[in-house]
């Protein structure tokens, strides 16, 4: 009997976080009202009870899965018997109800991380625990109300599960959403500062200074969770590429280019006082974008090969709150942002500058990519047919600004705040600049393929101009008086961000327009010749696996000499349950190439279409996303985030808030 | 000017609102059948288990009920039995009308699979009625007929278990209260 | 004009012909990359461009898919029971190719209407057919055991 009930308690459960949510929410609103702090305080504890229920009800769902209790609707669809125990877990979240509890649990964490933090004036506190409650209680009410994870088949019970979808039956898969919405949740906490900033009217940069570390390590999750998406649809989806400007892919990327933005101009806000109400928009717009893109991807207005089913009422509801969200505080923010002059000077030449051209760039990505997304929805709501927009439109827009953008991520470092004279920068980058032409634009391609081409030259010469003035900065502050023992935690961090940025930049150029794919027709016995490898289809079979059939092949690669590299053995899968058929991708990869064998479709007994495709540097991509996140957590370490009393911050912040 | 501005974000923010809210309705899996809302065709015929037995639209009225397309041929049936069943189970009526099919064929998927059907309609190859009428080409599908014989909610394809519980069901309830 | 008004003219000045180069060259690169979709119909009837690309759909005309022995290549017509077109295509099918399903094409159209297709998508609408589509696809020995779903692929991916 204890089974049975479980579903019911989680469901209650979740019931007493939506009241815990709303105390959180409205008494610190009632308290700043009415002028009564004590009512303020009221939102920490509610923050706690949240998150302990929220915590319960994510238990006791998972536990549903483990039990394999198939009266539970979710369970049910999502979860089968057979399936390992550890896809019963990452199943949880594997669809669109539990993948909402997810959310808001990781919400109710980031809120318990945020109702801890010392050196936070207590108003501060308050009314931001209160902005993070009323997102909680929108999005609670929607899963209770709409998506409820918890409804039950009643009377007749399934005697097993649909099974988890096949695709994401993969350790990749599992811990990608989880990262992903780390991300996305997270930039909840720089929205609910930005929102108590405004609501509480201090606008001094000391906002700036609590909302970069959260900001930071939002972004790390969500590159994260980006990269390991980019890295599964390669391996997973058997089409070999990484990157598909499909709709669901533009949604995560659309906060994340804010939150780049906005971890940027946040520098310029803490250590100058700049940008102040243009910093302030960007924190509300990149959560913005979190929740615009959750509403693109569940609401079914978009056609994507990702998106969840539809459902016209769930679509209506999350408008709805995303209309409130978005609206509400972009209207607060146009009316209480004070017109604020800036009070610094600074000139043209300084980091100061070439951080907004930072922000300019990256707002612009935003919007091309956004346009690009919802411009078929746009046409078919002015009744201009059904059309779609293909890679080639944000190829074509996409790439040149992030050439742009990596010129002045290698100029930022390097420059001075306020102003600097232009001979000044130029002995700093007068070498790392020499050095990328000549090597980048001229040498490397020759070298590498015995060619030139434009695409190449610029890629490379992009790479080695951020990687050269990002080690050139380090070197620099390794002069100091303390030696490389002195440089601060939140300047290796950025370091290594431009160097994960200058490998994402390498692994794209590289794989781009080095890489090759070959749709082919290989019949048994007859080599197959791709870039200088030697490919032989050797045999084809089938087997049974536990809950698929495959037909599998073996391929050998070898080299011009004849020697054997590689033995493939990729498989086309159909799982049963579901009758999808799945390709199980070979690899033979390394740090400079990867070789991948996918199984196409049958031709006939003794011929199989294959993609063969030789991706070079492929892996830098991901590798240098991860680098970037790690290196986003060092920069939090840095101490000047752990020492508690503002007023001990370094120099550079106190200084600023003099000017500012 | 410059409050007007900083307005700007908001402004924007409403026209893609505005075209997001456009888009709900322009759902493009919301395809209705042009049937929605009109009475089921008349049709004279015969039983699956009794060729002498010939049943018109009017043996049918009287409560709501599910019309269900099926033929022994069809893979996507086998695949949404258990769900037919478990509507079955729920006290819902659920005609089965045998399509394209042949007899024996039809019996012998109803013996492996279990009948849940309280009535099946026979309208093989060559006969045009009920389910040409409802234009019908293929199978599964499903209609929901309330009492006074009006076609209520269509679906071409699998029902699936989210489909019972979601859309089936509380649709049932709808057009039982109705009246 | 004060060194500082002049900076911020400067400024502005930039801003303004970066935000008008950038939308100029949105525009012009949104108007060459969008791709419409026209059914057989309107194909025949010559409401597409040729030399342009777009994206054709409809149902896999029964019988009409040909290899070429050596190859990948491929043809097929698809129709949308009143007008068909032919489909020339040399790479790996999709899955969820097969005769009598639906299925959308990205490619541009040659002098003979007949599209030359980058990209084929299956569409996944594969658990309702009519019973000929049934008894093709169990001779070819394709029959899957059930409905499709592969609409879902990375549902939980955001």
């Amino acid at each position: 009997m204890d089974i049975l009930y479980l579903p019911e308690l989680g469901h209650f459960a979740l019931i007493l976080a939506l009241v815990m949510a709303s105390v959180q929410a409205i008494f610190p609103l009632a308290g700043s009202l009415t002028r009564q702090p004590l009512w303020l305080a009221y939102a920490q504890p509610a923050a706690w009870a949240q998150f302990v229920f929220l915590g319960i009800s994510f238990l006791l769902l998972a536990s549903s899965f483990l039990l394999d209790d198939f009266s539970v609707v979710y369970v049910a669809n999502n979860s089968n018997s057979a399936l390992p125990w550890f896809y019963k877990l990452s199943a949880v979240w594997g669809a669109h109800e539990g993948s909402l509890l997810l959310w808001l649990l990781l919400l109710a964490g980031w809120t318990f991380a945020v109702s801890l933090s010392k050196g936070l004036p207590a108003d501060v506190l308050g009314r931001a625990l209160s902005v993070l409650g009323f997102v909680s209680v929108g999005m609670l009410l929607f899963v209770i109300l709409t998506s409820n994870p918890f409804d039950r088949y009643l009377p007749r019970i399934p005697t097993d599960g649909a099974d988890l979808n096949p695709l994401l039956q993969d350790p990749g898969l599992a811990f990608h959403p989880p990262l992903l919405y780390m991300g996305y949740v997270g930039f909840a906490v720089t929205f609910a500062f930005a929102l108590a900033a405004l609501w509480s009217g201090k606008l001094d940069t000391a906002w700036a200074r609590w909302s970069r570390p959260w900001t930071s390590v939002a972004w790390a999750f969500l590159t994260a969770g980006i990269a390991l998406g980019s890295w599964w649809a390669y391996y997973e989806l058997g089409w070999g590429g990484w990157w598909f400007w499909d709709p669901v892919e533009n949604a995560s990327l659309l906060p994340w280019l804010l939150g780049t933005a906005l971890m940027h101009s946040l520098a310029v806000t803490e250590k100058r006082g700049l940008f102040k109400s243009w910093t302030l928009l960007l924190a509300i717009a990149t959560f913005s974008t979190s929740l615009l893109g959750f509403f693109l991807v569940r609401s079914g207005v978009l056609n994507s090969v990702h998106a969840f089913a539809n459902d016209p009422d769930r679509g209506l509801f999350l408008l709805l709150l995303l209309g409130l969200t978005i609206g509400l505080s972009l209207l607060i923010y146009a009316l209480r942002v004070p017109n604020l002059k800036a009070k610094a000077a600074y000139s043209l030449l300084s980091r100061d500058v070439f951080l907004l051209a930072n922000n300019v760039l990256l707002v612009v990505a935003t919007l091309t990519v956004l346009l690009g997304t919802i411009y078929p929805l746009l046409m078919d709501a002015l009744n201009q047919g059904k059309i779609s927009v293909g890679p080639p439109y944000f190829n074509a827009l996409f790439v040149p600004q992030m050439l742009l953008l990596g010129i002045f991520m290698g100029l930022g470092p390097l420059s001075d705040w306020k102003s600097m004279q232009w001979s000044k920068l130029k002995r700093k980058i007068w070498l790392a600049g020499l050095l990328s032409l000549l090597l980048g634009f001229a040498i490397l391609p020759w070298i590498y393929d015995g060619s030139w081409s434009l695409a190449v030259a610029l890629g490379l010469t992009l790479f080695l101009w951020i990687a050269t003035t990002s080690i050139r900065d380090i070197w620099e502050a390794s002069r100091g008086k303390k030696g490389w023992k002195g440089i601060s935690r939140s300047r290796w961090g950025m370091m290594g961000g431009h160097l994960g940025a200058a490998l994402i930049v390498l692994g794209v150029t590289m794989v781009s327009n080095y890489g090759e794919e070959r749709d082919v027709r290989m019949a048994v016995g007859e080599p197959v010749s791709v870039k200088g490898y030697e490919f032989t289809l050797v045999s084809l079979g089938q087997r049974q696996g536990p809950n698929f059939t495959a037909d599998t092949a073996v391929v050998e690669m070898r080299s011009d000499e004849g020697k054997l590299l590689k033995t493939f053995t990729p498989e086309k899968r159909l799982y049963q349950v579901r009758g999808m058929p799945m390709t199980q991708v070979s690899i033979d990869w390394g740090p400079l190439r990867d070789v991948y064998v996918a199984m196409g479709e049958s031709l006939d007994d003794q011929a199989y279409a294959m993609r063969i495709h030789y991706k070079p540097f492929v892996r830098w991509i991901w590798w240098g996303g991860f680098i970037a996140a790690f290196s986003a957590l060092l920069a939090v370490t840095d101490r000047r985030y752990r020492i508690r009393v503002p007023e001990t911050a370094p120099a550079e912040a106190g200084t600023s808030r003099q000017q500012g | 000017m410059k409050r007007f501005l900083l307005f700007l974000p908001l402004i924007i923010f409403i026209i893609l609102g505005v075209f997001l809210y456009k888009g709900l309705s322009l759902d493009p899996a919301a395809r209705d059948s042009a049937l929605l809302g009109k009475p089921l065709p008349e049709f004279t015929l015969p039983r699956l288990d009794n060729p002498e037995l010939q049943v018109t639209r009017d043996d049918l009225l009287g409560e709501v009920f599910l019309l269900n397309i099926w033929g022994s041929w069809c893979p996507t049936c086998y695949e949404e039995h258990d769900d037919i069943q478990r509507l079955a189970a729920a006290g819902i009526p659920v005609i089965g009308l045998n399509y394209k099919d042949e007899r024996d064929k039809a019996f012998t998927y109803l013996q492996e699979q279990g009948n849940p059907y309280q009535l099946n309609l026979f309208e093989p190859e060559g006969v045009r009625a009920l389910a040409f009428d409802l234009g019908v080409y293929g199978a599964p599908e499903t209609f929901l007929v309330d009492q006074e014989g009006i076609v209520r909610y269509h679906l071409a394809g699998e029902i699936t278990p989210e489909l019972v519980n979601q859309v089936i069901l509380p649709e049932v309830e709808k057009w039982q209260d109705a009246y | 004009m004060t060194p500082k008004r002049k900076k911020k003219l400067w400024i502005l000045g930039l801003m303004l012909a970066g935000v008008s180069v950038t939308v100029g060259l949105t525009l012009f690169a949104l108007s060459s990359n969008i791709n419409l979709f026209f059914t057989p119909t309107q194909i025949q009837a010559g409401e597409a461009p040729e030399n342009r690309q777009i994206r054709a759909g409809g149902m896999v005309v029964e019988g009409s898919v040909k290899r070429d022995p050596d190859s990948l290549r491929v043809r097929f017509a698809v129709t949308d029971s009143n007008a068909q077109v032919w489909i020339n295509y040399d790479k790996i099918l999709p899955d969820l190719f097969r005769e009598g399903q639906g299925i959308v094409a990205v490619g541009e159209l040659n002098a003979d209407r007949e599209l030359i297709a980058s990209e084929v998508l299956a569409k996944h609408d594969e658990n309702y057919m009519p019973p000929e589509v049934a008894e093709a696809l169990e001779a070819a020995g394709k029959l899957p055991s059930g409905s499709q779903e592969s609409s879902e692929a990375t549902e939980a991916t955001y």
